[in-house]
């Protein structure tokens, strides 16, 4: 790229930049591009710390307020919300830094560490609905997992949007229920394959096309969650003679052990005075 | 219900179980009214102690551990007494008592309420 050429491109991406004036914030570079607006790392010059930009391109004054309601571990903090000299609305929230679910995924995890993000996913889709808030478009983009395990979901509730493939349960009307579908593509997606039968089946009741069929809330769904890790049967699938033995005995292997070596003693002192 | 209580019900019915064994051989057979008492006890004693153990502690390693050294101790002590009444069975005696402590400690770790804090509580 010859000096013009850089020049230009420099110039093209500055008048792209969004007019910060009058605003306490400056742009450092761009995160993100939705079809609701773009996300910038920017600088909060009057508290010194970097935050997330969100700029809306259309008016939705409801979402920050909306997000603003959520105060919650797992869902990113907005610090503020204004107005840009061209109109747009604009609102800073916590700067993550991490990877996106999708590209943590991608990555080497044990299935124990990976039920803990789906966990603290739905936690906090539970604590939004329990404040009458639905998501509307959970999606691995929509998830950010920190470099020290902190999991937070963002991108919540806005009217406009219609969900993305893959993700988006199949009714029209959006509810929790929605949510819960989402939640179960979700946890398809994270656990891959192979995956254990029982969490698969988790993930398909939770996806199921008849929202009556699914799980009626979230805490139904981590109780079902938390019985697979407890090593317990889950609801979602009634599981084979063959496969309900084997989790008992990898659940008792240490009983079946030591009651297996008390047996031997017996029987050895049994057949030494025997013999 | 406390570990204590889940300690005590299952020395006492592992004790008993291991202390009905002695009916598989010719020679304590005619003991074994004895026998059942005092291993019933000893379960009961091991018990106790590996429930206390377990409001204190909560490590399934430890609790075999520690179960299984307190079996070992008490099925020491029934040997003894049992030697110096005649021909002497430490191994007999001693080795099921150190395999039933380990069970018996953990199932006080696996089992039962853990101890309550004093601030929960009030």
């Amino acid at each position: 790229m010859e000096v013009s050429d850089s020049i230009l491109e420099h110039l093209r991406q500055v008048t792209l930049l969004p007019d910060l004036s009058g605003t306490r914030y400056e742009i450092e570079s761009e995160i993100g591009r939705g079809g609701m607006g773009v996300v910038y790392a920017a600088r909060d010059r009057d508290l010194d710390r970097r935050v997330a930009l969100k700029i809306l391109e259309f008016p939705i004054a409801g979402e920050a307020q909306l997000i603003g309601r959520l105060e919650h571990p797992g869902i990113v903090p907005v610090f503020e919300t204004g107005t840009l000299p061209d109109g747009r609305c604009f609102y800073a929230m916590k700067l993550v830094s991490g990877a996106r679910l999708d590209r943590y995924a991608a990555e080497d995890h044990t299935l124990t560490e990976r039920l803990r993000v789906i966990r603290r996913i739905a936690e906090a889709v539970f604590f939004a609905h329990s404040r009458g808030v639905i998501h509307r478009d959970l999606k691995p983009q929509n998830v950010m997992v920190g470099a020290f395990g902190e999991v937070y979901v963002m991108d919540w509730g806005v009217e406009a949007v219609a969900g993305t493939a893959g993700y988006r349960a199949p009714e029209p009307a959006l509810d929790p229920l929605s949510d819960i579908y989402s939640l179960g593509a979700l946890l398809r997606f994270l656990l891959g394959t192979p995956a254990p039968p029982a969490l698969r089946a988790v993930a398909e009741k939770a996806m199921s096309a008849d929202p009556q069929l699914r799980y009626q809330s979230v805490s139904a769904l981590l109780a079902d969650i938390d019985r697979f890790e407890q090593g317990h049967a889950v609801e979602a699938w009634s599981e084979p003679a063959w496969h309900r033995i084997r989790r008992f005995t990898s659940r008792n292997a240490v009983l079946l052990w030591l009651l297996v070596a008390y047996t031997l003693v017996k029987f050895f002192f049994f057949f030494w005075k025997k013999f | 219900m406390n570990k204590i209580v889940v300690g005590l019900l299952f020395g006492l019915v592992l004790g008993a179980l291991d202390g009905a064994t002695a009916w598989f051989y010719p020679e304590t057979r005619p003991l074994i009214g004895g026998i059942l008492i005092g291993s019933s006890f000893k379960g009961m004693l091991v018990g106790i102690l590996s429930g206390w153990f377990a409001r204190k502690v909560h490590s399934t390693g430890w609790g075999i551990a520690v179960g299984s050294a307190l079996g070992l101790l008490f099925a020491f002590f029934v040997a003894f007494m049992d030697a110096k009444s005649g021909k002497p069975h430490y191994l007999e005696i001693m080795l099921p008592g150190f395999v039933v402590g380990a069970i018996v400690g953990f199932l006080t770790q696996r089992m039962g309420a853990p101890s309550v804090l004093k601030s929960e509580a009030q």
